[in-house]
């Protein structure tokens, strides 16, 4: 199991590198002078030269890209002009946000997407599967970010049971319970997609791994329907539901890009938005490296979780 | 959990019957709304600049901000004092656009790149494959917003970003179906006749895969026009003046608190769209989807349904442990009913073994799984008869008891050791829990039971086998194991389904010989299901033939295999292979057993058998039995001298 993970970690790092060129060729083919873009149209061509030997920006590609993994390895992913502090700093501050956003999201998407299709899967065609799957087909149609906006307008504005926005209150709070209250509204917004989506899937996998020979043999043996149905079909329905789970973690941090905007979250969504308006593009550029790079570590995690449940595949 | 097995006292349940015509309809009823409303809408923002409606883009400030229902503003104004219906429709026709159009193009690239992969393989499969995965390896709205990043905010940009990220769906799916139709015989025929690489791959595998890029592009649209409003919401879509939904309501939040309906009503047409959409798309997935048509993703309830309606229950015989009598059971499948099987009498003495044998198909074990309720609901039920063990009606008891029986008293042993061990679950936790649900035993001496019973059907280093998960032991070790568990509670009845047609032939005469010895140890009964007569004389007393649901011989094994009576019989003896004699003819019987949705009047076999006589094909053909033991179910029995 061990040698496992580690030849998945080793795999993981072509992917890694591959992340780092896709990221870097992202941000080289923009179109136009980023000097120019820099100092303005106004700018002198001699101070446009200058920024551009300051930027490394008059050397071929591939150097460019030499110097700057380089420099990502030390740490350095250049300055946000817009900032005026290290990019890596702001991103790992931001990021810290953003992740107890979206793991919170993740977690309660698994969760209840689990128990919704389990309960759908066992009470097939019964009131609460029409209910369960109607509710999902609402879950995944509706826009996150509008979501967000009524949550406020009911618990917010008319109820006044959690706050609109921010992550902690601006005086006197600070503390987990206050950081829940703030975390309550954009975690729920943010998991219903994704709960719908683990919802479905598992109510199919259930559907067919209770039609599997071993099943009947459970049956055979006397078990109780409960331990049949969660030992014995679960086990089997969660591997193919983790990695599942492990692909939802991209949608969700990417869905956290509205629900931050929309609950004011000081996570790296609402940084990228702000970011991408001010054309502050070394901020970008970390902010989606560091969030890709995450994205990976995760699914990797998924993998050997799933390799866990599953004695096959190891 | 409660089982929604029932017995005759209890009312059906109909909830979780198969998907009747009902519920399909149901279904589709949904997806026709879904499409009216799909419809609908797009209709009203194709005829948006017939509509009499105002201009969208006039500012009037001095009507900013009118509620709904007000008078010349259906649903009210903006912050400038724009009409919202107006913008709303026309909105709507953007997003509609920008949403179908990044569909169009990530289906046409998509599509193409999953061609030429699928169907070129090898290094440029690798490159495409390979680039798709880096591709999806970003969290897709991320990837989106990078490439927003660098073309600068714009409602186009946002067009092409969203298309990009989709990409890879398309790729992947196509691929995939490419790859399989690469290989067919169709497409060997075009490369044979010269056509050329490209000629194939859009003369001949296209059209197979257009079905398949559709049905992702209906999947995925909903998601696009999602994605695009979202882009649009953040400011990073639709530059004022323009406007599509997502715009609409990013413009509307700054002013959430005062004027809640100019964002609550583009994000309601949002959701209208795409939930039509989606329930349009599900509609027509279930209906396509073979799976949902054959009722395989139907769930099988915990124990087989019990529908005896009126007719008297047969008392039991008073023979033997097992005391199967006239049992009917049936399923409902498509409309019509297959009496699979129709009408059994079998019972069985202590420490006997009686072999139940007939082709597939002929309801044999279907017979040995409806007597524990083992045969799945729906679309399976008990249409009549009883099943007695030492005197109790199997099919009356509560699912309490008959857990308690299952596994208990009674014990299976099935086909394919691989299918029929749980993969996720050492041996040992599967024989423990076998062992620990019937006996209250501490864990240790649950373990050592285990150790016992491993041995006992002689596995090598029982204790560390325990450890082993099924796939890790060979085919027969693992029914071994299977044998281990189902005398893990000394069983006084084992049914055996097949027990060694998995298996090779060496392995399968230790299997038979491990069994018939345990048997005489233990005096266990055996219901012994096969459809191999030399399985049947290697351990079987007696021999009940099966046909078509029925009966069709019984008898003592010897005296059957000697002078088979009913022509049936006589054909599956002559199947067996005899060492030593190899001039002995091998005949397969010609025919197929007869489908028992609709089975003819008189002999089931008539229609395969050389014997037959006009009077073979009407009125009910019983079992006529010679003595205690011996019986027939045939108008010219063959070999009767002996025994009449």
């Amino acid at each position: 199991m061990a040698a496992y993970i580690v030849r998945r970690l080793l795999a993981a790092i072509p992917v890694l590198f591959g992340l780092t060129i896709i990221v870097f060729l992202i941000m080289a083919m923009i179109p136009g002078d980023p000097a120019t873009a820099i100092l303005g149209s106004y700018a002198t061509p001699e101070n446009v030269a200058k920024l551009n030997r300051d930027l490394g920006l008059d050397k071929t590609l591939f150097e460019q890209y030499v110097i700057w993994i380089g420099n990502l390895f030390q740490g350095d992913l250049g300055r946000s002009y817009t900032l005026n502090r290290p990019v890596l700093d702001e991103v790992l501050e931001r990021f810290s946000a953003t992740l107890i956003l979206a793991g919170t999201s993740l977690v309660l998407c698994s969760i209840f997407g689990l128990l919704a299709g389990i309960v759908s899967a066992v009470r097939q065609y019964g009131w609460a599967d029409k209910a369960i799957t109607l509710l999902v087909l609402i879950g995944i149609s509706t826009p996150s970010f509008w979501l967000g906006l009524i949550l406020i307008l009911i618990f917010a504005v008319n109820l006044r049971l959690f706050p609109a926005s921010g992550m902690y209150a601006i005086y006197g709070g600070g503390d987990l319970p206050d950081l829940i209250h703030h975390l309550t509204l954009p975690a729920l917004t943010l998991s219903v997609v994704a709960t719908g989506v683990i919802a479905r899937l598992t109510r199919t996998a259930m559907l067919e791994v209770l039609r599997q020979d071993y099943i009947r043999t459970a049956r055979a043996k006397g078990l109780s329907e409960r331990k049949v149905i969660y030992k014995h079909a679960f086990k089997s329905a969660l591997v193919g539901v983790v990695p599942v789970i492990g692909i939802q973690a991209g949608f969700v941090i990417g869905g956290a890009v509205y629900i931050e905007t929309v609950f004011q979250w000081p996570g790296i969504g609402s940084m990228l938005v702000t970011a991408i308006s001010t054309r502050d593009l070394l901020l970008v550029q970390g902010g989606v490296l560091v969030v890709a790079a995450a994205y990976v570590l995760f699914n990797l995690f998924a993998d050997v979780v799933q390799t866990l449940l599953d004695p096959r595949l190891r | 959990m409660t089982d929604t097995a029932h017995t005759t006292e209890v009312k059906p349940r109909r909830t979780s019957a198969r998907p009747g015509t009902l519920a399909l309809l149901l279904n589709n009823s949904l997806a026709t709304g879904g499409l009216f409303v799909l419809v609908a809408i797009c209709l009203i923002a194709l005829a948006a600049p017939l509509l009499p409606l105002a201009n969208p883009d006039v500012t009037a400030p001095a009507n900013r901000l009118l509620p709904v229902f007000s008078d010349g503003h259906l649903m009210g104004t903006d912050h400038l004092g724009r009409d919202l219906l107006s913008r709303l429709i026309w909105g709507t026709r953007v997003s509609l656009a920008v949403g179908l159009s990044a569909t169009f193009i990530a289906a046409f690239f998509g599509s193409l790149l999953g061609l030429v992969a699928g169907y070129a393989g090898g290094r440029v499969d690798t490159v495409i494959m390979r680039g798709i995965d880096m591709v999806m390896a970003f969290p897709y709205i991320l990837l989106a917003l990078a490439i927003v990043a660098v073309l600068g905010p714009g409602l186009l940009n946002a067009l092409y970003a969203i298309a990009l990220v989709n990409i890879p769906f398309f790729a992947r799916n196509i691929r995939g179906i490419t790859l399989g139709l690469s290989r067919r015989e169709f497409v060997d025929a075009a490369r044979l006749s010269g056509k050329s690489p490209a000629q194939i791959l859009f003369i001949e595998i296209l059209p197979n895969v257009l079905p398949v890029i559709v049905i992702t592009m209906s999947t995925t649209v909903g998601w696009m026009i999602l994605e695009t409003a979202g882009l649009s919401f953040l400011g990073l879509g639709a530059q004022p003046p323009q406007a599509d939904l997502g715009s609409m309501l990013g413009e509307g939040r700054k002013i959430l608190f005062t004027a809640p309906h100019v964002s609550v009503i583009p994000g309601l047409m949002i959701f209208a769209l795409v939930m039509s959409i989606n329930l349009f798309g599900d509609g027509v997935r279930d209906v396509l989807d073979p799976r949902l048509r054959a009722g395989s993703l139907t769930r099988p309830v915990a124990r087989t349904a019990v529908e005896r309606g009126d007719a008297p229950v047969p008392p039991p015989s008073g023979k033997g442990v097992l005391d199967v009598r006239d049992m009917r059971t049936e399923f409902e499948i498509g409309g019509s009913v297959y009496k699979a099987v129709g009408g059994v009498d079998l019972n069985l003495a202590e420490g006997e073994c009686l072999g139940i044998v007939g082709e597939s198909g002929s309801g044999k074990s279907v017979t040995a799984m409806s007597i524990m309720g083992l045969v799945p609901t729906p679309p399976g039920r008990i249409a009549g008869g009883a099943a007695y063990l030492d005197g109790e009606d199997l099919f009356a008891v509560s699912d309490r008891h008959i857990r308690k029986l299952r596994g208990g008293a009674v014990a299976y042993v099935f086909q394919d050791p691989l299918s029929t061990l749980h993969p996720l679950f050492t041996v040992g936790d599967q024989l423990k829990e076998a062992i620990g649900t019937h006996q209250p035993l501490s864990s240790a001496e649950v373990k050592k039971r285990a150790i016992e019973l491993l041995s006992l059907v002689r596995i090598p280093s029982p204790k560390e086998r325990l450890a082993a998960y099924p796939h890790e032991l060979s085919g027969g070790m693992r029914q071994r194991v299977c044998i281990a568990m189902a005398l893990a509670n000394d069983a006084k009845v084992l049914i055996a389904d097949e027990p060694t047609t998995a298996l090779d032939v060496t392995v399968q005469s230790q299997i038979l010989t491990l069994m018939n010895g345990l048997r005489r140890d233990r005096n266990a009964a055996i219901l012994f299901i096969t459809h191999d007569f030399g399985v049947v004389s290697a351990i079987c007393d007696r021999v009940a033939v099966m046909y078509a649901g029925r009966i069709v011989e019984t008898g003592r094994t010897d005296e059957v295999l000697a002078s088979p009576q009913h022509p049936y019989t006589a054909k599956l003896i002559e199947c067996v292979p005899v060492l030593g004699e190899p001039e002995r003819r091998l005949d397969a019987i010609e025919g197929r057993p007869p489908v028992v949705n609709n089975l003819p009047d008189g002999c089931a076999f008539a229609d395969r058998c050389p014997r037959a006589r006009p009077e073979c094909r009407s009125g009910d053909i019983a079992l006529v039995m010679s003595s205690e033991e011996r019986g027939v179910r045939c108008l010219y029995p063959l070999n009767t001298e002996g025994t009449a």
